[in-house]
């Protein structure tokens, strides 16, 4: 079936299988590769991109769920050269080894601090353990959203003054 | 790669288009609200409805109200409407305390409330706090409305009530004075299923006498999610932690767990007992105040 969604921002009409899940329509539909699979089975977290304005595991959800709705991918971040200040964070305080679960967990990061620009470490704990990193053992991770936060209030201060 | 079979998609736009489309496709086909459950049985070809009818978009069936004296669900309020809504947090506590230990947060972005206690999975948390607070779902169909208290909706293991061409649109949930209430969970790591899991609401009369008792159980095989016997001898009596411990035994003595990789029946039993006596003196102490 005809389904169009919007991807970071650009309309996209696709011919469709209703079986079709939304983190294949996303890699192999429309190429963007940036959100990982892993489990397949909703437990770790690679595959969360934002449906809408919320962070969803894109394994579990249809692709002709979301006809009509918008969509936010990692690639959707960074602003030509600049990186957002959540990859800024990462990339400054560490938060990544080989990077698989990096998307999801960036993903989740940028839905916390556009709800939360002062998150306690305990809030960022809480916010990533429906994702499972097998290299940092979460402690870069955690820092890493900190840092973002940093970035994110100095910026603030600076546009103010 | 985990590819369902085949199916046809259609959209509902309100809970009588979401009838219409049933009645029109028949008992193969089903109703999809976060898809957190259907979508991996899909998966895996455990479930392979002909139709798929997508409720995402019936507004209707979403927010969390009051209506009178009843706390109102929509059915297809998520999981994190629930654990974020002040009339939950202030009225009932146990439905706060079970959505803080349901899977993850990403997970409970997209699941329901309503789809939870259709799935009715025997490990289901809400199915438990829903029926110690004893709530009653309300299921249209082609002939209207009508209402089931929850502990007359599970029919068995993943099998409710609700027809092939009806829908569950709301829980209803009464709100009377003088009410705590509270829920404890042991998961064998944070987001699993419950090993076992108790829900308790209790009502004190302003001397600490039980008027009434809610006790909701799962994961152990408790006939309706609930455990009768021990609510019955919680009525009359002073809401003591002796009376507590003792209604944990009865709890206990009445469920059925079976044994599986999250543990063997006498460790589930005792479980069942502790965590429904803690939920009790917690239900207890919110009723009197004395803890949020
Ligand atoms: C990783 C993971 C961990 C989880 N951990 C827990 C946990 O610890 N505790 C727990 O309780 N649950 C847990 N769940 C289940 C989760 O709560 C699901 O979201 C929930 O069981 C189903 O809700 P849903 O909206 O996704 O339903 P769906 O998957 O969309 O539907 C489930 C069933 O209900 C039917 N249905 C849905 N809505 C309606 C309606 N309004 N009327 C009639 N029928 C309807 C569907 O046809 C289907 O048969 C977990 C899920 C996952 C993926
Ligand atoms: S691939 Fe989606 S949660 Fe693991
Ligand atoms: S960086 Fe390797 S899994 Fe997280």
């Amino acid at each position: 079936m005809e389904i169009t969604v919007t991807v970071n921002g650009t309309g996209y009409t696709r011919d469709v299988e209703p079986r079709l899940l939304l983190v294949h329509f996303l890699r192999d539909t429309l190429g963007l590769t940036g959100t990982h699979w892993g489990c397949d089975t909703s437990n770790c977290g690679v595959c969360v991109a934002w449906l809408d304005e919320t962070p969803v595991k894109t394994c579990t959800v249809l692709a002709v769920m979301a006809d009509g709705h918008r969509v936010r991918t990692v690639e959707d971040l960074a602003t030509g050269d600049t990186l957002d200040p959540v990859q800024q964070g990462f990339s400054d305080r560490h938060g990544l080894q080989c990077g698989f679960c990096t998307p999801g967990m960036l993903m989740t990061a940028r839905r916390l601090l556009d709800d939360d620009p002062d998150p306690s470490e305990a809030t960022i704990r809480e916010a990533i353990s429906g994702q499972i990193c097998r290299c940092t053992g979460y402690e870069n991770i955690v820092r890493s959203v900190r840092a973002a936060a940093e970035i994110e209030r100095t910026a603030d201060q600076e546009a103010r003054a | 790669m985990q590819v369902p079979a085949q199916f046809e998609y259609e959209r509902a736009t309100s809970v009588a288009h979401a009838v219409e489309l049933l009645t029109r496709y028949g008992p193969d086909s089903r109703l999809v609200a976060g898809g957190h459950s259907l979508i991996p049985m899909m998966k895996l070809r455990i479930a392979e409805p002909e139709t798929l009818i997508d409720i995402n978009d019936v507004a209707e069936l979403t927010g969390i109200r009051l209506d009178g004296t009843e706390l109102v669900l929509g059915a297809m309020a998520r999981h994190a409407d629930l654990l974020a809504s002040p009339l939950a947090v202030e009225h009932f506590p146990i439905l706060v305390d079970a959505e803080r230990v349901i899977a993850d947060p990403v997970v409970r972005n997209r699941g329901t409330v309503g789809g939870s206690l259709c799935q009715a999975d025997p490990s289901e948390d809400l199915s438990a706090a829903f029926a110690a607070v004893h709530a009653v779902a309300v299921i249209e169909g082609a002939d209207g409305r009508r209402q089931v208290p929850v502990r007359e909706f599970h029919v068995g293991p993943y099998q409710t009530v609700v027809g092939d061409a009806e829908i569950l649109v709301e829980i209803r949930v009464p709100v009377r004075p003088g009410g705590g209430s509270a829920y404890e969970k042991v998961e064998r790591r944070v987001g699993d299923w419950s090993v076992a899991a108790a829900g308790a609401a209790l009502w004190l009369d302003p001397t600490g006498v039980v008027t009434d008792a809610g006790i909701g159980l799962t994961a152990v095989g408790a006939a309706q999610f609930a455990a009768a016997r021990a609510e019955e001898f919680l009525r009359g009596v002073p809401g003591s932690d002796d009376a507590f411990t003792e209604a944990g035994r009865i709890a206990a003595e009445d469920c059925r767990p079976v044994a599986d990789q999250r543990g063997p029946v006498d460790y589930k039993r005792h479980l069942a007992g502790e965590l429904t006596t803690r939920a009790l003196r917690r239900a207890a102490a919110r009723a009197r105040g004395q803890e949020a």
